[in-house]
C-alpha cells in the first residue's frame, strides 16, 4: 500500500492509504479530523474544502496520494493555539453565518482563501461568484456574504477590530 | 472508485514508458474531472500515473508572438498569469470562469483539453485561437485535435505536453452556464489573429466546432451586429432537461454577439 | 436585583452558543462518530422503477475480501413494515390504502432506489465492491412514473393493495354551498398548476451507526434525525419490536434537515438490526447519488382551481382539486401533508366564505414525497396567491386592491375559515404596509423604465401568505388521523449552584435552539445564558419528545420549558418562603430573585437551588429535595404567522435569465427572542422558495428514471443565485401559548414561491404571458418569450 507523509495542521503524519483513498479520507478516518465533511459525490457542495499548500481544494476530489508532501490546513488548525479564532471564524460568529454547522467549515476555508486571494478587497457580487464551489442550505448566504465582507477588512489590516453585526 | 496502482514519474519520458507498456493506465492531472467519475465507478483505470511531479509540463512563457503553456498548468496559473492577460485577456477570463476556485486550484489546462468534455471551457479558446498541441510525439493542430464528444487526436499513450498560441489581435468569450453543474451550456470564444477570425463554440454540440458562418461575418465586420441575424441550426446539437437543441441553438447567437462585444 | 448583563432575554439578538464547536471542526454528526469495531454497511439499490425480484445470487459477493455479511429482504424475518403515522379517510369514510413498506424489498421493487439487499464489509470501499458483485434477476416490470400515468385505467398496478394505484380520495368543506357560491359569481377564475417535485438536500447527507451490547441486550442508533424519539417509537414498536427501555436513539448534531430527518427510513432499521445479528457496530452513510434516490422528496402536486368572485373583486368560493403523489411507498408522514397541512390553509389571509377541496393520493414509481419545509402550506399559498393575480389580472384590478379588499380585518380575530382552522391573531393590512413601503412598491415604475432601457424585462411580485404551525391538540390532531400526539417536553434542572440543564424534546438541526432556549431561562430566571445548557437529541437523556419540524420547537417545545419553570418557580416559592419566614403567597419572583413583597429580604434562585439539594434547612415534610421539573405541553390551537413576501426580478430577454434583484420579507411570527436567528431562518426559508420558484426541480423520465440524480442536474441555489434580502418583522402575538410565539422556520420557504413567479409573470406582461410552471428556468421562458411577440412592438 502507497505511503503518504503530508503535514497536517502543523504535524508530520505518515499514513499508508490505497492508491484510490481520498485526501478528506485520510483527513476523516486515519487522522479522525472530522470537522472537514463530505456533502456530495460531484465535487460541488465544497464542504470538504481544505487548504493544500496555500489554496483551497476541494479534498474529496485529491486522492491522499497526491498530497504526499503538502501542508494541508483544515478547520481545526485555524485558531490559534490559546483559541483565539481566526477572524473569518470570528465574523461567521458574529454575523450569524452559519446554522446547521455542516457546510460552514468548507465555506470557512473557502472564504478565506477567498479573501487572501484578493487583497484589493471583494463587493458583495464578487463574494457570491467567489463562493461558487460552495453549497449552503440552511443561511441563504446571506449572512456569510456579509461575514466574508467583514472579515476581510480585519484580515487586511484596514480595520483593527471586527465590525459588529449591529454596526 | 476501484483501487488501481499509483505511479508518480518525474519526466514525460517515465510518463510515457508506464502508459505506454499498460492500455489501462490512465493519466491523472488535476483529477477534477477524472476523479468524479472514478468515484461513481464510471472507468476503471488499471493505474494512474500522476503528472504533477514534472516540472517541464509547467509553466506560462511568452516567446515573439507565442504563448506557451505548460499542459499541467491550473486554471488559476492560467488566470493571473500578466502574459496571458496582456496577450490573451478572454482566456484569461475564461479560465477565471471554469468551475469554481477550488477547481481552478487544482484543474489544468492540458488534462480539460486532452478530456475534451462538451460541456468544457478550454476547448472553445484552443480551437479559436488555432492553437497547436504539442505531444511528446508530434504537433497537431486544434483543427484536427478535437474529434468527437471526449474524443482527440491523442493515441493511447500519448501525452499532451504544452498549448502553443499565437497571440491574437482581438478575443472574446461569453457562456450560458448550466444552472445546476455551471458548466457550459453554450459559449462561444471569438478570436481575431493576423486578421483570420475564428469562431468556436462549445457546449452546444457533442464537440466543440467552429462557426464558420459567423467567421465569415465577423471578416467583413468585427462587430457585434455582424453574427446577431446569423441563426446556428439546432440539428446535431445537444438537448437536456436544462434546455433544448433549439434554446442552444439560439444561446449561439446571443454568446457569439456577446463573445464579440466582450472582445471589444 | 439580579438583572443579567448585557441583556440576554428575549428580543437579544445573543451569539449563537453552538457555533464555537462547529466554527473550530468540533461539531459531533453522525458520519463523525466511530464506534470501536464498527463495520460498513452499503445498500444495494434497485436501478430499476419497478421490477419483480426473481431470484438474488450474493454468494460470490460473500467470498470478496472484508465482507462480513449480506442480508437480503428474505433474511429480515420477523422485521416489521415502515410504518405510516397518519392515516387518511376516504369520502366514502373507509381507510385510505396503506401497503406494506418492506425495510429491503422481497418480491419487487417499486423505485429507482429501493433497498435491494445490503452489504456489510470492514470497509466502505469493500462493502460497495461486494455489492457490485451480487447479482439480481430482475423482471423489469412497466412503470408510473406521474400520476396521470398511474390512475389511467389499466395502469401497472403497484401495490396489490392499492387498486388504480390510488392511496386516498379525501375532500373537506362543504360542497353544496361551494357550487351554490359558484353558481352566483360575477366571474370565475380558473387556474391550473403543478407544485414542482422538490429533493430536500439537506447538505448532511443521511447517516445511521447500529450498535447492539449483547451484555445488557441494549441497542443505540445513532441517526440523523429530528426527532429521536418518534424514531425510537416507531422502528422499536413497529419494525424491530424493541422495547424502549433496550433501545436508545440519539441525534446527535444534524447537518440540516428540512423535514427530510422527520421520517423513519429503512437504513436505521437495517444498521440496528444487523448490529444484532452481528454483534458489531454498523455504520452507513448515504452518498448524495443515494440521497437524491433515497431520502424523501417534497411537494408534486397536480391542481386545479376555481375562484369566484363578485363584480367587485371579493372572493365568494374557491374550489379545488388536486392531485398529490406519494410515491412508490407512503412514507412516515405523507398522507397528512397534502390533506390537513394543504387543504385547510386554503382560506389564507382571505374572507372566502366557501371552500371546496378534493385530494387524490396516488402512488406512483418515484422516490416517496413527504414533508419539505413547509409541506403542504407552500403547495396551498403558491396556488392561492398565483390565484389571486391571475384573477386580479382577468377582473383589471390592481394586484394589492384585491388582496385588501379580501383580507380577514384585524379586528375579526379569531377568525373561524371554513376548512376548520380558527386563526388566533393577526394583521394582514400591517405586514403589507410595512412590506410595500420597503419594497418601495410605489417607485417600481421607474425602476422598470431604468431597466427597460438597459434591455432587461424587471417585474415586482407580492405574496400575502399564512401558515399554520405548531400542530395541535393533540386530541384534534388524533381525530383527524395523526398516530401520535403532538405535545412537547421540557425539563429545567437547577443544579445546587444554581446553573441550569435544560432537557427538551425538541431537535435543533440548525435552529439555535442551545442558545434561544437559554435565552428563555435567562429571561424567567435569571441565569445567564452561558450558565444554561441545552440538552437534546438523545432518547437516554431526555424524558420523551416529538422533535422538530413544522415551525414547533419554540411555540410548543418553548412553552413546555415556561411550563416547567412555572413548577421550579412554584417550588422556590416555597423553598423561599420556608428560609425567610415568610408565607407562600408573599414571596415574589422576578428573573432570578425570591423577595418577600413590600421587604428587601430576597434569595436567589442559586440559593434556593443550594436549599433545595442541601436540605438542612428546609419544609422536608411538605416538599422533596431537589429543583427539577418537567412539563409536557399541549397546545391549545395551531399558531397562525403571516405576512408578507414582495420580490422583484430582471429578466434577460435573450437568455430568459430571471435575476433576484430585490427582495422584501416582512413576517408576523410572534414574539421575537431572538431577532438574529429568526432573519437567518427567514433568509434559508426564502433561499428554498426562490430555489424553487427559479431552479429546483426532480425530473423523472417516463421510466421512472431520476433524470436529475445528482447536484450536476438538480440545481441547489448558489449564493450569486440570490440576493441580499430585506428582512422584517410585525408582531401580532400568539394568544394562547405562553410566548405569544408563532415559528418562524418555514414562513420563508413557503410565502416566497408566489412573489418570485408573481415577478417573474409581471415581468413578462408584454408577452402576454398568463402564468408560468416552477420552477422559471432559462430555457422555460425563452421559450414564452421566443414563442410570443411583445404586444409593445406590435404598437
Amino acid at each position: 500500500m502507497p505511503q503518504v507523509t503530508l503535514t497536517v495542521n502543523g504535524k508530520s503524519h505518515t499514513v499508508e492509504v490505497e492508491g484510490r483513498t481520498l485526501l478528506v479520507e485520510l483527513l476523516r478516518e486515519k487522522l479522525r479530523l472530522t470537522g472537514t465533511h463530505v456533502g456530495c459525490d460531484t465535487s460541488q457542495c465544497g464542504a470538504c474544502v481544505v487548504h493544500v499548500n496555500g489554496d483551497s481544494v476541494k479534498s474529496c476530489t485529491m486522492l491522499a496520494v497526491q498530497a504526499d508532501g503538502a501542508e494541508v490546513t483544515t478547520i481545526e488548525g485555524l485558531a490559534a493555539p490559546d483559541g483565539t479564532l481566526h477572524p473569518m471564524q470570528e465574523a461567521f460568529r458574529e454575523y450569524h453565518a452559519l446554522q446547521c454547522g455542516f457546510c460552514t467549515p468548507g465555506m470557512v476555508m473557502s472564504a478565506i482563501d477567498l479573501v487572501k486571494k484578493n487583497p484589493q478587497g471583494l463587493s458583495e457580487k464578487e463574494i457570491r461568484e467567489g463562493l461558487e464551489g460552495n453549497l449552503c442550505r440552511c443561511t441563504g448566504y446571506h449572512n456569510i456574504v456579509k461575514a466574508i465582507a467583514a472579515a476581510q477588512e480585519v484580515m487586511h489590516g484596514r480595520r483593527s477590530e471586527l465590525a459588529s453585526a449591529a454596526e | 472508485m476501484y483501487d488501481f496502482a499509483y505511479h508518480k514519474p518525474t519526466s514525460i519520458a517515465d510518463a510515457v514508458k508506464i502508459l505506454s507498456a499498460d492500455p489501462d493506465a490512465r493519466p491523472i492531472s488535476g483529477g477534477q474531472t477524472l476523479l468524479p467519475a472514478l468515484k461513481h465507478r464510471l472507468n476503471k483505470p488499471s493505474a494512474l500515473v500522476d503528472l504533477s511531479a514534472i516540472a517541464e509540463l509547467r509553466g506560462i512563457k511568452r516567446d515573439g508572438n507565442k504563448i506557451t503553456i505548460g499542459a499541467m498548468t491550473r486554471h488559476a496559473d492560467v488566470a493571473s498569469n500578466p502574459e496571458v492577460k496582456a496577450a490573451i485577456p478572454a482566456l484569461a477570463r475564461m479560465a477565471e470562469s471554469i468551475g469554481d476556485p477550488q477547481v481552478r486550484n487544482r484543474g489544468t489546462m492540458g488534462g480539460s483539453v486532452s478530456n475534451n468534455d462538451p460541456a468544457a471551457d478550454y476547448p472553445a479558446a484552443v480551437l479559436a485561437l488555432n492553437a497547436t498541441l504539442v505531444t511528446d510525439k508530434r504537433r497537431i493542430a486544434a483543427d484536427d485535435f478535437f474529434q468527437g464528444m471526449f474524443t482527440t487526436a491523442l493515441e493511447p499513450g500519448e501525452l499532451l505536453v504544452a498549448i502553443e498560441i499565437p497571440v491574437p489581435e482581438k478575443t472574446g468569450y461569453a457562456k450560458m452556464r448550466n444552472p445546476a453543474s455551471r458548466y457550459v451550456m453554450t459559449g462561444v470564444f471569438v478570436a481575431r489573429t493576423g486578421g483570420n477570425v475564428r469562431v468556436a463554440v462549445n457546449g452546444a454540440g457533442p464537440c466543440v466546432f467552429r462557426q464558420t458562418e459567423m467567421e465569415k461575418a465577423l471578416t467583413a465586420n468585427w462587430s457585434p451586429d455582424a453574427v446577431a441575424n446569423i441563426k446556428q441550426s439546432p440539428e446535431g446539437l445537444n438537448g437536456d432537461i436544462h434546455g433544448s437543441a433549439e434554446y442552444r441553438a439560439h444561446l449561439v447567437t446571443v454568446m457569439a454577439k456577446r463573445a464579440v462585444a466582450d472582445a471589444g | 436585583m439580579n438583572v443579567v448583563t448585557p441583556f440576554e432575554g428575549i428580543g437579544a439578538s445573543v451569539k449563537r452558543k453552538e457555533d464555537l464547536r462547529f466554527l473550530s471542526g468540533r461539531g459531533q454528526y453522525t458520519d463523525d462518530i466511530a464506534r470501536p469495531g464498527q463495520a460498513y454497511a452499503y445498500i444495494l439499490r434497485s436501478p430499476h422503477a419497478h421490477a419483480r425480484i426473481r431470484g438474488i445470487d450474493a454468494a460470490a459477493a460473500k467470498a470478496m475480501p472484508g465482507v462480513v455479511a449480506i442480508f437480503t429482504g428474505a433474511d429480515m424475518t420477523g422485521v416489521g413494515s415502515l410504518p405510516c403515522g397518519w392515516q387518511i379517510h376516504n369520502k366514502d369514510g373507509s381507510p385510505m390504502a396503506e401497503p406494506p413498506h418492506p425495510v429491503i424489498a422481497v418480491d419487487k421493487v417499486r423505485h429507482v432506489g429501493d433497498p435491494v439487499a445490503v452489504v456489510v464489509a470492514e470497509s466502505k470501499a469493500q462493502a460497495k465492491d461486494a455489492a457490485e458483485a451480487i447479482n439480481v434477476d430482475y423482471e423489469v416490470l412497466p412503470a408510473v412514473a406521474t400520476m396521470e400515468a398511474a390512475l389511467a385505467p389499466g395502469a401497472p398496478q403497484i401495490h396489490e393493495g392499492a387498486p388504480g394505484n390510488l392511496c386516498y380520495d379525501w375532500h373537506i368543506g362543504d360542497k353544496a354551498v361551494n357550487d351554490a357560491a359558484f353558481a352566483n359569481a360575477y366571474k370565475v377564475v380558473k387556474f391550473e398548476t403543478t407544485n414542482n417535485r422538490l429533493v430536500p438536500n439537506a447538505m448532511e447527507p443521511r447517516a445511521a451507526i447500529g450498535d447492539f451490547d449483547p451484555a445488557t441486550g441494549e441497542y443505540t442508533l445513532y441517526t440523523t434525525s429530528q426527532n429521536p424519539h418518534v424514531i425510537r417509537l416507531l422502528m422499536g414498536a413497529f419494525v424491530l419490536q424493541i422495547p424502549e427501555a433496550k433501545l436508545r436513539v440519539v441525534a446527535p448534531d444534524v447537518g440540516g434537515g428540512f423535514g427530510s430527518k422527520i421520517f423513519h427510513y429503512a437504513e436505521e432499521a437495517i444498521v440496528t438490526w444487523a448490529a444484532g445479528k452481528l454483534h458489531r457496530p454498523v455504520k452507513w452513510t448515504a452518498e448524495r447519488t443515494e440521497s437524491f434516490m433515497s431520502d424523501a422528496h417534497g411537494r408534486d402536486h397536480v391542481t386545479t382551481a376555481e375562484l369566484a368572485l363578485d363584480k367587485d373583486g371579493k372572493f365568494l368560493g374557491l374550489r379545488v382539486h388536486t392531485l398529490a403523489n406519494m410515491g412508490a411507498y407512503l412514507s412516515t408522514f405523507a398522507p397528512s401533508v397534502p390533506t390537513y397541512l394543504y387543504a385547510t390553509l386554503l382560506a389564507g389571509v382571505y374572507t372566502t366564505p366557501t371552500i371546496y377541496a378534493e385530494v387524490k393520493a396516488v402512488f406512483t414509481n418515484t422516490v416517496p414525497v413527504d414533508a419539505y419545509r413547509g409541506a403542504g402550506r407552500p403547495e396551498a399559498t403558491y396556488l392561492l396567491e398565483r390565484l389571486v393575480d391571475v384573477a386580479a389580472a382577468e377582473m383589471g384590478m390592481d394586484r394589492v386592491e384585491i388582496r385588501r379588499r379580501n383580507f380577514i380585518p384585524a379586528d375579526a380575530f379569531p377568525y373561524q375559515t371554513p376548512v376548520a382552522l380558527q386563526y388566533d391573531s393577526g394583521n394582514y393590512h400591517a405586514t403589507l404596509d410595512q412590506a410595500l413601503e420597503v419594497a418601495d412598491w410605489k417607485g417600481f415604475e421607474a425602476r422598470r423604465a431604468e431597466a427597460r432601457a438597459r434591455g432587461k424585462l424587471r417585474g415586482i411580485g407580492i405574496s400575502t401568505y399564512l401558515e399554520a404551525c405548531g400542530i395541535a391538540p393533540s386530541a384534534v390532531v388524533g381525530s383527524l388521523g395523526a398516530r401520535a400526539g403532538l405535545y412537547e417536553v421540557g425539563t429545567i434542572r437547577v443544579h445546587p449552584t444554581g446553573s441550569v440543564t435544560v432537557l427538551t424534546g425538541a431537535h435543533s438541526h440548525g435552529q439555535g435552539h442551545e442558545t434561544t432556549f437559554a435565552q428563555l431561562v435567562a429571561d424567567r430566571l435569571g441565569v445567564p445564558v452561558a450558565q444554561v445548557d441545552v440538552v437534546h437529541g438523545d432518547t437516554a437523556k431526555v424524558p420523551f419528545g416529538m422533535g422538530t419540524y413544522g415551525s414547533r420547537s419554540l411555540a410548543v417545545g418553548g412553552s413546555a420549558m415556561f411550563k416547567a419553570m412555572d413548577k421550579i418557580i412554584a417550588k422556590g416559592k416555597k423553598i423561599a418562603a420556608h428560609l425567610m419566614e415568610a408565607s407562600v403567597e408573599d414571596i415574589e419572583f422576578d428573573r432570578g430573585n425570591f423577595r418577600v413583597a413590600g421587604t428587601d429580604r430576597s434569595k436567589s434562585l442559586a440559593e434556593i437551588a443550594l436549599a433545595a439539594y442541601v436540605p438542612h434547612n428546609y419544609p422536608i415534610e411538605e416538599l422533596e429535595p431537589g429543583l427539577e421539573e418537567t412539563a409536557f405541553y399541549d397546545p391549545k390551537n395551531f399558531t397562525y404567522p403571516g405576512g408578507c413576501h414582495i420580490a422583484e426580478v430582471e429578466i434577460d430577454p435573450e437568455t430568459g435569465k430571471v435575476e433576484m434583484v430585490n427582495f422584501t420579507a416582512v413576517d408576523d411570527v410572534g414574539r421575537v427572542i431572538n431577532p438574529m436567528i429568526v432573519e437567518g431562518q427567514v433568509h434559508g426559508g426564502i433561499a428554498q422558495g426562490i430555489g424553487q420558484a427559479l431552479l429546483e426541480q426532480a425530473v423523472y423520465d417516463e421510466n421512472g428514471q431520476l433524470l436529475s440524480a445528482s447536484m450536476m442536474d438538480y440545481t441547489m441555489p448558489r449564493a450569486d443565485d440570490l440576493p441580499s434580502v430585506g428582512v422584517a418583522t410585525h408582531a401580532t402575538l400568539c394568544t394562547h401559548n405562553p410566548l405569544g410565539v408563532k415559528g418562524c422556520g418555514e414562513v420563508g420557504a413557503i410565502g416566497s414561491p408566489p412573489a418570485v413567479i408573481n415577478a417573474v409573470v409581471d415581468a413578462l406582461r408584454d408577452y402576454g404571458v398568463r402564468h408560468i410552471e416552477m420552477p422559471a428556468t432559462p430555457a422555460k421562458i425563452w421559450s414564452i418569450i421566443n414563442a410570443g411577440r411583445p404586444k409593445m412592438a406590435a404598437e
